[in-house]
């Protein structure tokens, strides 16, 4: 017992430090990573706890994936397993910037980072249109028509009119609650 | 006292940062640049550069930078426990709500509401971040005809790969950066 709760904690903590040693180009990297370590190798959470932990994270304070990490290690193994994964996710930026800031400067212009990274930033939109395209397969496998208008009304409204985060979240959530509401007493009658 | 000062500008940073890394960007720079002048402009605009160079969330790389410029590795500890604490407490709270309460039914219809909006949110990143990738620009340019075709061509050879061969995404973002490295060097 003691020895799989161990290997429990190891398992979270080595699982978010390497995720967050790897999530170049912005928070959102850490869904495909998230979804690949805990939905499909270690099966510790569901495809839709993730897409309601990643709502939670995106709508509190601080970094999406700091969020996000004590959100699976809270679900894990309580609030010392959030405790480990936040440990987990800080570990590795606290390390690469100490080193690079000594020679921040050699690192920025160095021809070959450039490259690297240039490259890489093509890697991470194809990693995050693979992960889209399977999320939205689903919804619209689902045949639920009000989830298809507000995924088409929450793309319209944050690409295009750059509404906050946060009024669409608000309104999706409230339509949610009405939906499901109006189904209560459909069903009632 | 300087670690005191970090940990609550941190603090306020973290705090007031909804959204993610660029809503952080102009907290970061009021409290770092304006009010406490430990970075210059131009000092900032690198940390920009290289925070988005290396992985890692913006803020917690600012704040990495930030405190061990004025108070070594203890500053860039304290700076960041301050960035990620208001984050600590209050996400742990949700999720207490969230675990307590998700089976209710009203609470099953929102979050199935909310899902698909996530889903519209992190298609709208891919978009931005594959016109940066392809156009180096955060905009799309009013020529298209400007796009990089070494930039197109590793963006759809890692998408091909990704779903053909469902590869680990962490490989693909190595494996499309060392095509960069050979591409971009050979064109």
């Amino acid at each position: 017992m003691e020895e799989s709760k161990k290997s429990t904690y190891a398992k979270l903590f080595f699982s978010v430090f390497k995720l967050s040693a790897c999530t170049f180009g912005g928070g959102y990297v850490i869904v495909p990573l998230m979804r690949k370590r805990f939905v499909e190798e270690l099966g510790w959470i569901e495809e839709q706890e993730m897409l309601d932990m990643i709502a939670i994270a995106q709508s509190s304070p601080g970094p999406i994936a700091v969020n996000a990490s004590i959100l699976i290690g809270y679900h894990v193994a309580g609030i010392p397993g959030a405790l480990l994964t936040v440990l987990g996710t800080v570990t590795p930026p606290l390390i690469t910037i100490s080193i690079i800031s000594l020679f921040y400067q050699a690192f920025r212009d160095n021809a070959i980072v450039n490259l690297v990274m240039a490259g890489m930033l093509c890697g991470v939109a194809a990693v995050i249109f693979d992960v889209v395209i399977d999320m939205v397969k689903q919804i619209i496998d689902r045949k639920r028509i009000l989830h298809v208008l507000v995924l088409i009304g929450a793309f319209v409204a944050v690409r295009f009119f750059s509404i906050n985060i946060i009024i669409i979240i608000l309104v999706c959530g409230v339509i949610g609650a009405l939906d499901s509401l109006y189904k209560l007493k459909a069903v009632e009658k | 006292m300087i670690y005191l000062e970090l940990f609550w500008s941190y603090f306020q940073i973290g705090l007031f940062s909804i959204g993610g890394g660029y809503a952080a960007m102009p907290l970061i720079q009021h409290q770092v640049v304006e009010i406490h002048s430990w970075l210059t402009m131009t000092q900032f605009a690198d940390i920009v550069t290289i925070a988005e160079m290396t992985p890692g969330p913006i803020a917690i790389n600012s704040a990495t930078f930030v405190g061990t410029l004025v108070a070594g590795v203890p500053g860039a500890i304290i700076a960041t426990i301050g960035c990620i604490f208001p984050s600590c407490v209050i996400v742990m709270t949700l999720a207490y709500i969230y675990y307590r309460f998700r089976g209710l039914s009203v609470m099953q219809g929102i979050l199935a509401g909310l899902r698909p909006a996530v889903v519209a949110m992190i298609a709208s990143a891919g978009i931005t971040l594959f016109i940066n990738a392809v156009y180096g620009a955060s905009a799309l340019p009013s020529d298209l005809t400007t796009i990089n075709p070494i930039s197109l061509v590793i963006f759809i050879g890692a998408l091909i790969v990704l779903r053909r061969w469902k590869v680990n995404p962490i490989k693909a973002m190595i494996g499309a950066g060392a095509a960069g490295l050979i591409l971009f060097s050979i064109f």
